[in-house]
C-alpha cells in the first residue's frame, strides 16, 4: 500500500522553499559524477533538468522518442510564459501570481508548491535571457508583455507566437552543449517502455529502439519522467500526434500513485473540426483574446454572415457575463460558455459547432499592421488551415482538449510515491490545481527543470549509494525487459480485423461524449461500461502490420493506444466520484448558476489512485488539501 | 477527389527503394497532406500491407518533423508552409503525386520517407549556444536590445530544423541553417563572447557532416518553411572569415593558486 507524503516544509509560505533548500541534504562536486541520472522526454521540462543536472556533475542520460530532442510538443506552445517581474508596473507580485494560480486552479492546487511556482518564475525570465531567447522587446529595449486569461496584470513574456519554440530551442541547445560535453548521453529515437524498481527503488527503464526495434535495459540512481500530459487519449486534441500517456502508465503500474485524472483543460479557441478525416486540432493562442471580441449572434439560427449582422444582434457573451475579465476569462469559464451557447443553437459556422472571434475593432483602433505583428504567424495559420482571411471575416473557433493538470502524484520534491522516480512538468500534477492559467504551463516546465528538480532531486541521492548494475544479468532489469518483449511480441501476432486508429478513434468519441466539458452520473457510467470492452476488442481484434524489427510507427501507436484505453477508465472512475465541479471538471449534477459547483467540506483532496492489477479498480487515497494563505472561495470573474 | 500517388519505398538504408504507385479516391479539400496520407495507410493496413513511414508529430508548421519532396518541392507547392500545414485543395482531382524523401549524403535513409537528421544536431552542438549555466543570470531587463535587433535575430531563430533547405539545395548544402543559427545568436549581446568560436566550430562541422557547399542559389530560402533570408548566409560567411582571421584558441591559465 502506498502512502501519500507531501513532504511540504514547515514554516512562513514565503519561507518554506528557502528553509527547505538550506535543509537539504548536498552531494559534494566530486561525487556528484558517481552518480547516474536517466531523464525520459526533452520538452521544456526535460531537456531544462538533464542540461543542468549535467551543469551541476551528474552523469545524465537522456531518452526520447523523437529524431532529436528539439522535436518535443513545447515547441508548440503559442502565446507566452508568466513570470512576477512586475516590469510593467501594474501592481504585480510574488503574491499575486500566487494567488490568480491557485484561485485559477480553483482551490485544488497545492499552495506550498504555487508558491515556490511563483517565487522562482522571475529567474526562469532572467535564465532564459541570457541563452539568447529573443523575447519580444519595446523600441528602448526592455522586454514586453502581454496579458492572459485569468489574471489583470501584464505578466506574459512571449516570442511572437512562438514562444514555447523559442524557450524549447533555448533549453535544448543547452542540452546539445552538455552533449558536447560529454556529461549528457542522448538516446533519440528510443521510447521508454516501462520503469525497472528494485528493492523499491526506481533503477532503470526499459527502452525500444523505434529505428531497429532493440530492447535494452539501462541502469541509474534516479529516473526521471518528463514525458508530457495525456490528452491525446481524446484522440482529437491539440498536441501533438505523438503525445502519449505510456511512460507515466506504466510507471503507474510499477507503484507510482495517478492523481487528479479527471482534470483536463479544454482550450476555448482552436480551430472547428471540418470533416471524419481530422487527425488534430490546432489551437489559436489565447494572446488573441488580447485584442479579439468574442461573440454569436444573438438569434438562434441566424445564418448571416458575420459582416450583416449588426452589433446591436451580437451577443459578446464573455463581456456580457463577466465584466471585470472580460474576454480574458479563464479558459475553463471561457470554453463552458462557448459551448452553452452552442448548445442554445446559436453558433456559428457548420454543424453550428463554433462561436466568433472577431478583430474588427482592434484592426479598426490599432491598424492592421500591429496586429499583424501581434499575431500574424497565428492568422497565416489559420488561414491556411480554414481558407479564410482572418483580417477580413472573424475567426471561428471552438474549445478543444489541449492540456491535462493530473498527472503522477508527486511530492514538494517532485518524487512520486516510487522513490527515485521523480516526475517534472505537464506529467505531473502538482501546480495547477483543476485548471491551468494561460501561460503557466512553460512556467512549470521551465521552474520544474531549471530550479525545483536539480535541488532537490540531490536530496535524494545524498541518502543513496551510487551503485552500477549489470543490467544483462540482474533479474529485475532482464524481468522487465523480457515483459516488454512479449508485450511487443503479443501485439504483432493478434493481426485482427480494425486498425489501431480505429480503436483511438472509438475511444475518443466516448472520452468527449462522456468525460469532455460537461460530465453526468449517467454519461460516466455508461463509459465505464463500454471502454472494458473496447479494452477487450483491442486485445483480440486489433491489426498491427509489420514486424518488430524495424521502424514500426503502427507498432509504436498500438502500445500507446493500449496504455490511454486503461487511463480512459480511470479518467471516468475519477470524474463519476467527484461529485463536485471545479475547474476543468464540470459536473451538470453540481452547478449553480450555469457556474460551477465546488464541495470544500468532502473534496478538497488530491485523489491518486493506486494500480491493484490487470482488470482491477485502482485504490483511492486523499491528500487533504490545506489553504493557509488564500481563503477558499467561490471563483468569481464577473 | 481522386488521386494516383506515387511514393517512395524502401525497407530500410540498405534495401532497394522504389516509387510504388496508389491510386486513392474520396479525397477532401479540407483535409491536409499528411490526412490524406492518414487514409492512404489505414487503405493499405487493412489490405494487409505495410503502411508507409513518415516524420511528422505537430501537425501544425513547428516541430520539424515533416519533411517530404511532394511532385520535386521541399514541402511542396505553398510557399512558407511545411508539409502538415499544406492542404488538399492545392491539388485538383485527377492529379498525380509524387512523393519522395529528402535526399541528401548527410541525411541516411532510415525507411520509406524518414532520413537521418542528426546531423543538424551536432552542429548546434559544435557551437549553437550560449555557454551559460543554469542560475546567476543578471536580470533580464539589464541586457538592453533594440527592437529591430531582437526582430532580426527572431527571423533567423524560428528555424525548426526540418532540412527543406538541405533537400531543395543542388549541392545539398546546410547553410540556411547553420547561418539561422550563427545570426540568431551572433546578433544578440549574449552571443558576442563566443561569436568567433561559434562561426568556426559550425561551419566546420557542416562540412564534416558532408553537407555541401553553398553556391548561392537560393533555392533553400524558397523552400524554407519559416522564409528565413539567404542573407544569413552572408552572414555567416562574413563571421566566419573574420573569425578566420582573428580567432586563436585560449591558453591554458598556468600558475594561478
Amino acid at each position: 500500500m502506498i502512502e501519500l507524503k507531501s513532504n511540504i516544509p514547515a514554516g512562513p509560505i514565503d519561507e518554506k522553499w528557502d528553509k527547505h533548500r538550506f535543509d537539504m541534504k548536498l552531494v559534494n562536486p566530486a561525487n556528484k559524477r558517481k552518480y547516474d541520472v536517466i531523464v525520459v522526454g526533452a520538452g521544456l521540462a526535460g531537456a531544462s533538468a538533464a542540461a543542468t543536472m549535467a551543469e551541476l556533475g551528474y552523469n545524465v542520460s537522456c531518452f526520447v522518442f523523437h529524431d532529436s530532442p528539439r522535436r518535443a510538443h513545447s515547441i508548440a506552445a503559442q502565446g507566452g510564459i508568466n513570470a512576477a517581474k512586475n516590469y510593467q508596473n501594474d501592481g504585480d507580485s510574488i503574491q499575486r501570481l500566487f494567488y490568480d494560480t491557485v484561485k485559477g486552479g480553483d482551490f485544488r492546487a497545492r499552495e506550498a508548491n504555487v508558491y515556490r511556482l511563483a517565487q522562482v518564475s522571475v529567474n526562469i525570465i532572467d535564465q532564459c535571457v541570457a541563452q539568447g531567447v529573443p523575447f519580444a522587446r519595446e523600441y528602448g529595449g526592455l522586454l514586453a508583455n502581454r496579458s492572459f486569461g485569468g489574471a489583470q496584470v501584464s505578466r506574459t513574456f512571449y516570442a511572437r507566437g512562438q514562444t514555447g519554440q523559442q524557450l524549447l530551442i533555448g533549453a535544448y541547445q543547452a542540452l546539445e552543449r552538455q552533449i558536447s560535453l560529454g556529461k549528457v548521453k542522448m538516446h533519440t529515437q528510443s521510447e521508454m517502455l516501462d520503469v525497472v524498481v528494485h528493492e523499491g527503488r526506481a533503477r532503470g527503464i526499459v527502452v525500444r529502439n523505434l529505428v531497429n526495434g532493440d530492447i535494452t535495459a539501462h541502469s541509474a540512481d534516479a529516473v526521471v519522467l518528463a514525458t508530457g500530459g495525456y490528452g491525446n487519449v481524446f484522440f482529437l486534441s491539440t498536441n501533438a500526434m505523438y503525445s502519449n500517456v505510456t511512460a507515466s502508465w506504466r510507471a503507474h503500474k510499477r507503484g507510482a500513485a495517478f492523481a487528479n485524472p479527471c482534470y483536463t483543460q479544454i482550450h476555448p479557441t482552436c480551430i472547428p473540426v471540418s470533416g471524419d478525416h481530422q487527425s488534430k486540432l490546432t489551437l489559436m493562442s489565447e494572446s488573441l483574446r488580447n485584442d479579439g471580441r468574442v461573440w454569436v449572434p444573438k438569434k438562434q439560427g441566424d445564418h448571416r454572415p458575420a459582416s450583416q449582422i449588426p452589433d446591436s444582434e451580437r451577443d459578446y457573451f464573455l463581456e456580457r457575463k463577466y465584466p471585470s475579465f472580460g474576454n480574458l476569462a479563464p479558459r475553463d469559464i471561457a470554453s463552458r460558455a462557448a459551448k452553452e451557447v452552442c448548445d442554445e443553437g446559436r453558433g456559428v459556422g457548420p454543424g453550428g459547432l463554433g462561436v466568433y472571434l472577431d478583430f474588427a475593432d482592434s484592426i479598426k483602433r490599432l491598424g492592421q499592421k500591429t496586429i499583424s505583428e501581434r499575431y500574424g504567424n497565428l492568422f497565416d495559420m489559420y488561414q491556411r488551415i480554414t481558407d479564410e482571411n482572418p483580417y477580413e471575416k472573424p475567426m471561428r473557433i471552438y474549445p478543444a482538449v489541449h492540456y491535462t493538470m493530473g498527472g503522477t502524484w508527486v511530492d514538494y520534491n517532485l518524487m512520486s510515491t516510487v522513490p527515485g522516480l521523480h516526475v517534472i512538468g505537464e506529467a505531473n500534477f502538482s501546480d495547477h490545481g483543476a485548471n491551468r492559467l494561460g501561460a503557466s504551463a512553460l512556467m512549470q516546465g521551465l521552474a520544474d527543470g531549471y530550479f525545483v528538480l536539480p535541488y532537490t532531486i540531490g536530496n535524494y541521492l545524498a541518502g543513496v549509494k551510487p551503485e552500477k548494475v549489470d543490467v544483462d544479468k540482474h533479474p529485475a532489469f532482464t524481468d522487465a525487459v523480457n515483459a516488454v518483449k512479449a508485450q511487443t511480441n503479443r501485439l504483432l501476432n493478434i493481426k485482427g480485423k480494425r486498425t489501431v486508429d480505429s480503436f483511438h478513434k472509438e475511444l475518443g468519441k466516448i472520452m468527449w461524449d462522456h468525460c469532455g466539458m460537461a460530465r453526468t452520473r449517467e454519461g460516466l457510467t455508461l463509459a465505464l461500461e463500454q471502454i472494458p470492452k473496447l479494452r477487450e476488442e483491442f486485445w483480440s481484434n486489433v491489426n498491427v502490420p509489420g514486424s518488430g524489427a524495424t521502424l514500426n510507427q503502427s507498432l509504436e501507436k498500438a502500445g500507446r493506444v493500449a496504455d490511454f484505453i486503461e487511463l480512459g477508465e480511470l479518467m471516468c472512475r475519477d470524474a463519476l466520484h467527484r461529485e463536485e465541479s471545479c475547474g476543468g471538471h464540470f459536473r451538470v449534477e453540481y452547478q449553480e448558476e450555469g457556474e460551477a459547483l465546488r464541495n470544500d467540506d468532502d473534496f478538497a483532496y488530491v485523489a491518486a489512485w493506486e494500480w491493484t492489477g490487470d482488470g482491477q479498480p485502482q485504490r483511492l487515497h486523499k491528500e487533504p488539501l490545506e489553504y493557509e494563505n488564500v481563503k477558499m472561495a467561490t471563483r468569481s470573474y464577473k | 477527389m481522386r488521386l494516383t500517388l506515387h511514393v517512395w519505398r524502401q525497407d530500410g538504408p540498405n534495401s532497394a527503394g522504389k516509387l510504388e504507385t496508389y491510386p486513392l479516391d474520396g479525397i477532401e479539400a479540407e483535409m491536409s497532406f499528411l490526412e490524406m496520407f492518414d487514409v492512404l495507410n489505414d487503405k493499405l493496413t487493412v489490405e494487409g500491407k505495410e503502411p508507409i513511414a513518415f516524420g511528422h508529430d505537430c501537425r501544425e508548421g513547428i516541430c520539424g518533423s515533416c519533411s517530404l519532396m511532394i511532385n520535386g518541392a521541399a514541402h511542396g507547392p505553398w510557399k512558407g508552409a511545411t508539409t502538415c500545414q499544406l492542404h488538399m485543395r492545392a491539388f485538383k482531382d485527377g492529379d498525380q503525386i509524387w512523393v519522395e524523401p529528402w535526399r541528401a549524403k548527410a541525411f541516411p535513409m532510415i525507411r520509406d520517407l524518414v532520413v537521418d537528421r542528426s546531423s543538424f544536431d551536432r552542429i548546434i552542438q559544435a557551437g549553437g549556444f550560449v555557454s551559460v549555466n543554469t542560475g546567476g543570470a543578471r536580470d533580464a531587463n539589464e541586457i538592453l536590445i533594440g527592437k529591430e535587433t531582437v526582430d532580426e535575430s527572431m527571423d533567423a531563430a524560428a528555424c525548426i530544423g526540418c532540412g527543406a533547405c538541405v533537400a531543395a539545395c543542388p549541392n545539398a548544402s546546410a547553410s540556411l541553417f547553420t547561418g539561422a543559427k550563427i545570426t540568431h545568436l551572433g546578433l544578440l549581446p549574449q552571443g558576442q563572447p563566443e561569436r568567433d568560436r561559434r562561426a568556426l566550430a559550425m561551419v566546420e562541422q557542416m562540412d564534416l557532416e558532408g553537407f555541401g557547399h553553398c553556391t548561392l542559389t537560393g533555392e533553400c530560402q524558397e523552400a524554407c518553411p519559416k522564409e528565413i533570408s539567404i542573407d544569413v548566409i552572408k552572414r555567416m560567411n562574413r563571421d566566419y572569415a573574420v573569425a578566420s582571421v582573428r580567432y586563436a584558441e585560449p591558453k591554458e591559465a598556468v600558475g594561478a593558486g
